[in-house]
């Protein structure tokens, strides 16, 4: 499988701000690739060197073949991007420039675009300045949607959209991975959306790549919450190695178990007596939650 | 109101440097005006024939304003008389970038969100350009008493800057209300302050000649502020007109601002086409549909001038033949043609100085294009850093040359007799000058864009070279500074090639390297 992005050992300083220190990102071609990291962990500084818009101080970055940085032109034509604070000239309106942004990429197919409107229920006739943030953003998306290109690079493309058209964005998202030719790079920060649209994903901090993988690659670094009602004192379980916050009220016991030691912590269980169990899945959001705990620990 | 005070201090804090430096810089222009009107015209004959030629003369009245007298005091405020003008533009800024500029960025929500009254913020961008207004008076007024020029006079020159203030303090505030862009409340506050120049312009000059439009310099509140004659008669009561009208655009603006709601302006946004025309495709239709109402407008306000300056000029004419003393000093001269040359000649370098600010400009959209993510959104579909910038160029480096044209076409429709080849020639020939100007904007844009604004510096010393140099008598390398310095006289002098080809190169090299550095940084930066 041929790869649409590759950074390796990326390094981008500010001054004396170091935002990207040897970040790694891998995107194969055809995939929805998520891409995670809390606020400033330099997400938006990764995609502008990927755009040709920012250089890089160090490490080797490929776009599509190419090199972002010397072959911007060239590239663009076979990418959209959005950003995650899409701005309208004031005096223009969200048709004009949905079409303008086509255009200067290449072409846009009017019917999509159509389509799109619809779906997302914007008014093309406004003028830039009367859009609100939410409304700016779907103009962003649908300029870019309706381009007929290989890569679509989304920096946290929802920010600003109710709830409804958040649903719309992934519906159109699970439609383009259907058709199984487009990449899709998607910087976010909201894991529900992620963990409905990617087939992989990288988690960053501080500039740096801190896990990659699928989903279920990472659930095994995740942990499974058990509450159960026991028949008797669940001796051992607490101090059981993979047990762990274990809290005791009565019969009543509550506890986080890695995922590898699931199956010892269960045979306990049973060999004391169950009377009822619940089993809390691992969530992306603890995944998150924990790996930024570990890290700054 | 609640939370004004705290406002004025981030205010203050915000233009700890900017604000001091204008209020006290145009304080001390006039200062050096004394010591060069006692040097040049020590005795008081001197003085009074100086007076009399100056108060008639047209171009001088059409910068100046009216003279009424010839003691050293009366001189003196008659010469500084264009500050109003720069005091004015000062304080509207200054508004419009604490109020509107403030909203549109989104900063005025986060301190709206704040405990803040609904009109703390504009109460605190009026208070402080105006507390600025009165420390320039202050400083005017004690520098001229310092140089020994009488109080009471003083005090009159003094409030003749404050009020100035004032008045377009007013301007800007209202403005702020209109539109809900901040580039836009400039323009529209921008066109009083042209129009209330203007205005002057036509009633001083009409005074004059035959005295039928004087009315109009009532119009204009720099005309009213004039009229305080400081020195001379000390008349007070246009004071009050324009203290008025202060209170009453202040009280206008808060009026319309407790009608609207945050973020959003007076003239109400019509719905646009749903897609964008067969025009707007290509690079150079977008830059076309960013530039072209500027290019309108200031198309409009060159022609505007032309047929001023060129009514001026057959004034100038008309009132050599009819008065004895100064039909003898034409001659010494080199004869009426030599004085209408010289007088069209003078006028080109001032035009020219005005295309400078449009090409600085429009030059320094890309950056605001940069700042809003409008450039970042363009340079990540098909087309180059170098296309961009040229669409962009093509109307910094164009703009001026049609404007510079229309004022000259202009100018000869109101002065029939002159020869349109000389009067065209004469502007024209001020474009690689002005070129020179823009070129240090794209070279500040492009390698140093977070410092963009020291593109305004060239066109500010030029205007203080126009300001002062002939009457201090400076040394010349100080008047070179300005590149129009060095364009030919025209009409009346030579045509040497020689200065226009450098500057066009001057300006050539620093548009390329202004390129280049845009071409290898980061966007936005
Ligand atoms: N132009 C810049 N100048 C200085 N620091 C910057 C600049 N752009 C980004 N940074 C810094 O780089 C880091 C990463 O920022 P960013 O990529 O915007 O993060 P994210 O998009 O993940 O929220 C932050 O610490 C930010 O402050
Ligand atoms: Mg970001």
């Amino acid at each position: 499988m041929t790869e649409a992005i590759t950074a390796t050992g990326l390094v981008k300083r500010f001054g004396k701000v170091t935002a990207l220190d040897g970040l790694d990102l891998h995107v194969a071609t055809g995939e929805v690739h998520g891409f995670l990291g809390p606020n400033g962990a330099g997400k938006t500084t990764t995609i502008r060197i990927l755009l040709g818009l920012s250089r890089h101080n160090g490490g080797a970055v490929q776009l599509l073949g190419g090199n972002p940085w010397t072959e911007a032109t060239e590239l663009h034509k076979r990418l959209a991007y959005v950003p995650g604070d899409v701005t309208l000239w004031p005096a223009l309106t969200g048709g004009e420039v949905i079409d303008l942004l086509g255009r200067l990429r290449g072409g846009l197919d009017p019917r999509r675009k159509a389509e799109l409107l619809e779906r997302f229920q914007l008014d093309p006739r406004k003028k830039g300045r009367t859009y609100s943030k939410g409304n700016r953003q779907k103009v962003g998306l649908i300029a870019a949607l309706s381009s007929d290109v290989e890569l679509l690079i989304l920096d946290e493309p929802t920010s600003g959209l109710d709830p409804l058209m958040e649903e719309v964005f992934r519906e159109v998202i699970l439609e383009e991975k259907r058709r199984g030719d487009r990449t899709v790079l998607l910087s976010s920060h909201i894991l529900s959306e992620v963990e409905a649209l990617c087939d992989r994903l990288t988690i960053i901090r501080d500039g740096r790549t801190i896990e990659t993988g699928t989903l279920t690659d990472m659930r095994h670094l995740t942990r499974t919450t058990i509450q159960a009602e026991l028949a008797g004192p669940p001796d051992g379980l607490a101090t059981l190695a993979g047990v762990h916050d274990f809290q005791l009220d009565h019969d009543r016991v509550r506890f986080d178990v890695d995922t590898d030691a699931l199956e010892p912590a269960l045979q306990k269980l049973v060999k004391v007596g169950v009377r009822s169990l619940v089993s809390q899945p691992p969530s992306l959001e603890e995944l998150f939650l924990r790996q930024y705990q570990k890290d700054e620990r | 109101m609640t939370g004004a005070g705290r406002l004025v201090r981030l205010i203050l804090r915000r233009d700890r440097i900017i604000m001091p430096v204008w209020a006290v810089l145009l304080g001390l222009v006039p200062a050096g005006y004394v010591a060069s009107f006692e040097g040049l015209f020590p005795t008081d004959a001197e003085r009074i024939d100086y007076a009399r030629l100056s108060a008639t003369n047209t171009g001088f009245v059409t910068l100046y304003g009216p003279l009424h007298g010839s003691s050293l005091g009366e001189l003196v405020a008659w010469r500084a008389g264009f500050l109003p003008v720069l005091a004015g533009l000062c304080a509207l800024l200054t508004v419009i970038r604490h109020t509107r500029a403030d909203e549109e960025a989104g900063r005025t929500e986060l301190i709206g969100a704040a405990a803040v009254g609904r009109h703390a913020q504009l109460a605190a961008a009026v208070l402080t350009t105006c507390a600025a207004g009165l420390l320039m008076g202050v400083v005017l007024t004690a520098a001229m008493v310092g140089q020994g020029l009488p109080a009471a006079g003083s005090l009159a020159f003094g409030a003749e800057m404050t009020l100035s203030v004032f008045v377009f303090a007013g301007v800007g505030a209202v403005a702020a209300q209109l539109t809900s862009g901040a580039r836009g409340a400039r323009s529209i506050a921008l066109t009083v302050l042209a129009a209330a120049f203007v205005l002057r312009v036509g009633g001083d000059t009409s005074a004059v000649g035959d005295g039928s439009l004087r009315w109009m310099s009532w119009l204009s509140p720099i005309g009213w502020v004039q009229h305080l004659f400081p020195y001379g008669v000390n008349d007070w009561w246009p004071a009050l007109l324009a203290l008025a009208f202060t209170v009453v655009t202040v009280a206008v603006a808060g009026r319309l601002q407790s009608r609207r709601d945050l973020g959003v302006g007076q003239l109400p946004a019509r719905l646009g086409p749903a897609s964008a025309p067969a025009g707007l495709s290509s690079p150079f239709g977008l830059a076309w549909r960013l530039h072209r109402g500027m290019l309108v407008a200031w198309t409009i306000g060159f022609a505007l001038l032309g047929l001023i300056f060129g009514g001026v000029g057959a004034s100038v004419l008309d009132i050599a033949a009819g008065n004895q003393g100064l039909s003898d000093v034409f001659t010494r001269l080199g004869g009426s043609d030599a004085l209408v040359d010289s007088y069209f000649a003078g006028i080109a370098s001032i035009v020219g100085l005005i295309a400078a600010c449009y090409g600085v400009q429009t030059t320094l959209r890309m950056r605001d294009e940069e700042q809003t993510g409008h450039t970042e959104a363009v340079l990540t579909t098909s087309v180059s850093r170098y296309t961009w910038a040229g669409t962009n160029l093509f109307f910094a480096l164009l703009g001026p040359a049609v404007v510079l044209a229309v004022e000259g076409l202009a100018t000869s429709l109101t002065y029939p007799d002159g020869d349109l080849g000389e009067i065209l020639g004469g502007v024209l020939v001020q474009l690689p000058a002005v070129w020179v100007l823009a070129g240090v904007a794209v070279l500040a844009f492009g390698l140093v864009p977070r410092l963009s604004a020291v593109a305004w510096a060239p066109p500010a010393m030029c205007l203080l070279v126009l300001l002062v140099g002939q009457t201090l008598q400076l040394d010349q390398w100080f008047l070179d500074i300005s590149p129009f310095t060095h364009v030919p006289k025209l009409p009346g002098g030579d045509l040497s090639a020689l200065p226009l080809v450098s500057l066009t190169v001057v300006a050539a090299a620093l548009t390329a390297v202004g390129v280049t550095g845009l071409r290898r940084r980061n966007v936005p930066e």
